[in-house]
């Protein structure tokens, strides 16, 4: 866990009080909504379909449990009793008042939670693997460059009105578990030649309506430079990025429209201004920061206990939810747990109050009080004792949380849709509940292997569909709602977009295709273990369009 | 440039104006008296695009009960019964589709 400072607890303590003021202000009609709507979007805060909506950073997600409580608390006293985590390591709840507002976010920020800059043109929450500081292939916890960032970017005045908004994640490990490469700026972690650790700078990735994958414009940065060249690269996006245009605003754009070639010259030129003046990194500052990540205090255990083993085949659904949702962690003895917020016909993402409560009283008694949040709209429990897996398996199944479905094909990523939000054109979560339930079969999908279907309802791209292997994207026409769908795309080190198989189909249809599509990957493979995306890399998308609309 | 409610609105058939209350961010109707109203059957219908201008603008002059007013369609019975329009209104109007079993 990081430890926050008596200047964040203040800046908080602080925004909450101007907040309360705001309200008041707009309740009484001194402010009018114009004047209102960017303050409340900088705390968050979105007027959707039905009811306001309070967008909470987990930055780089991590949370405590009496973080997780306060969540739990806030769900039961101003929302209905459930949230909804995001895919940018935020928390949603969806039927908050503007008159409970200040309230709520009181609560929050008493155990350091807020909402500031997961709205607006600014740097959003800074994102990272959700199992940094414990995954085995990583070669540094990747939380406290994304720390120094957040410390350096937040209420940064020449970055609170960026063209557009702005999202940065990092990753340390070989497996890019945090999509860095859909990100306007990804960070890779890795070792040069030299045996030194810096950074890979990727920039102008991103979704939405015109999507890319990130170019690397800096094979290998010193970590002394992170901030001056980050700092060049806003500046560079700040001063050439287009306000003209909502659609072409993002820097992926700028990006494309210069060449990537070309825009890194004119970081180069930024950078080399500034790259020796104070935000020249000191390893002391840098030190400082890592010293307030609190560790566990291991035990020295081995690997695989006498308790496991004796646990092993006492029960298929233990058996199932250890070979599915539980990894390796690089301190012998323990384990990472990931707690899959998919139940089978559940909406993706949602935790109910007594679900965060029963999380987060795990946490305390398996997990050192600690949890994270994925991008892939899951939890994980970072520290388990492996002599405690059956234990925490028998109360997460209590509880609705152990369903082995983790990177599975019910392990569906999905916006809000047309349900809860006012942008988007189609549903989404009824379609991921739909496909859920068809494939409820837990040994057809463990047969299937690996398999992300992302669903969003609207070109916006929230729910990723660009980079699901399978996508499926909701446009409206004529009134009614209709689906396209994507094949092959990818999130991770070897991110790729996803092609279009044909015309979009109707959502009761929706399912069908799912199905058919997974079936033809069934004929097609060569074996067991060729996944869904070597498949379709081998035999293209035409046999998959041929199934699909042969009877359409 | 043509201030939004100067535009001229086309309407294919009834509408009514609605907008989230304020305070709470509920679906709100616009009534026949400028009050608002929670329920679509209390709420006043146009069926011309003067009318509904007229309504809009009436609407958007009110900034402290309601917010983001617009104009959105229903479907009107014989026997006077109103239904949402389409089906992002009917979504504002009953609440979201997800699966009942599941939600909370």
């Amino acid at each position: 866990m990081y430890l926050y400072d008596e200047l964040d607890r203040t800046l908080v303590a602080e925004r909450v009080a101007e907040f309360r003021d705001q309200v008041a202000r707009r309740l009484s009609g001194e402010l009018t909504e114009e004047e209102f709507k960017p303050l409340r979007l900088m705390n968050g805060v979105y007027l959707q379909l039905h009811a306001y909506m309070l967008r909470i950073a987990i930055p780089y997600g991590t949370l405590s449990s009496a973080q997780m409580r306060m969540l739990a608390h806030v769900a039961r006293r101003y929302d209905r009793n459930f949230g909804h985590f995001t895919t940018r390591q935020n928390i949603q709840f969806n039927w908050i008042k503007l008159e409970e507002l200040p309230q709520a976010m009181a609560d929050l920020a008493s155990v350091g939670l807020h909402g500031m800059q997961t709205s607006g043109n600014c740097v959003r929450n800074i994102t990272t693997d959700q199992w940094a500081g414990v995954a085995p292939d990583e070669i540094e916890d990747p939380r406290i460059w994304a720390e120094v960032l957040r410390q350096h970017l937040t209420m940064h005045p020449e970055f609170s009105f960026l063209p557009r908004k702005f999202k940065i994640a990092l990753t340390a490990a070989a497996h890019d578990r945090a999509a860095v490469k859909v990100h306007d700026v990804g960070l890779r972690l890795h070792r040069n030649g030299a045996g030194e650790t810096g950074f890979e700078v990727m920039v102008g990735g991103g979704l939405g309506r015109t999507p890319f994958i990130a170019k690397t414009i800096k094979p290998f940065l010193a970590k002394r430079d992170l901030l001056s060249y980050v700092e060049a690269i806003l500046r560079v996006y700040n001063s050439f990025g287009r306000r003209d245009n909502i659609y072409k605003a993002r820097i992926k754009i700028l990006v494309h429209d210069l060449g990537a070639e070309a825009f890194a010259k004119e970081v180069e030129v930024e950078w080399r201004q500034i790259k020796d003046g104070p935000l020249a990194l000191d390893p002391a500052v840098v030190d400082d920061i890592a010293a307030r990540f609190r560790y566990p205090a291991y035990e020295r255990l081995e690997d695989s206990p006498p308790a496991l083993a004796a646990a092993r085949g006492s029960d298929r659904g233990f058996d199932a939810w250890l070979a599915n949702s539980v990894a390796n962690h690089k301190v012998d003895g323990y384990a990472i747990v990931t707690l899959s917020l998919k139940p089978e016909g559940g909406p993706p993402g949602d935790a109910t109050a007594e679900q965060m409560e029963a999380i987060a009283d795990l946490a305390d008694r398996y997990s050192f009080g600690e949890i994270r949040v994925g991008h892939e709209q899951n939890l994980v429990l970072p520290h388990v004792a492996q002599r405690d897996l059956a234990r925490l398996w028998r109360a997460l199944d209590a509880s609705g949380l152990a369903t082995p479905n983790v990177g599975l094909v019910s392990d569906i990523i999905s916006c809000p849709g047309l349900d809860y939000c006012s942008l988007a054109n189609t549903r989404s979560i009824p379609v991921a509940q739909e496909i859920s339930r068809r494939f409820r079969d837990r040994d057809l999908a463990r047969d299937l292997g690996p398999l992300h279907i992302n669903i969003s309802g609207c070109i916006n791209a929230c729910g990723h569909h660009h980079v699901g292997h399978i996508g499926i994207l909701g446009v409206e026409k004529n009134n009614e709602e209709f689906f396209q769908i994507t094949i092959g795309g990818r999130a991770d080190e070897d991110a790729a977009l996803g092609t279009l198989i044909g015309p979009a189909v109707r959502y009761a249809d929706v399912a069908d295709v799912v199905e058919d599509i997974v079936a033809t990957y069934l004929e097609l493979r060569e074996d067991p273990q060729e996944s869904f995306l070597h498949t379709v890399d081998r035999t293209g998308i035409e046999p998959f369009r041929e199934r699909v609309y042969a009877t359409r | 440039m043509t201030s939004p409610l100067q535009q001229k609105l086309k309407i294919t058939g009834p509408v009514v104006v609605t907008a989230n209350r304020v305070a709470d961010g509920a679906v709100v109707y616009r009534r026949a008296d400028g009050g608002w109203t929670t329920q679509l059957g209390g709420a006043a219908v146009a069926t011309s695009a003067s009318v509904a201008q007229d309504m809009l603008a009436a609407a958007n002059v009110d900034q402290i009960r309601a917010v983001g007013a617009y104009v959105a369609p229903v479907k009107v019975a014989a026997d006077g019964q109103m239904q949402p329009g389409n089906l992002r209104e009917a979504i504002r109007s009953t609440g979201p589709t997800v699966d009942p079993r599941i939600t909370f």
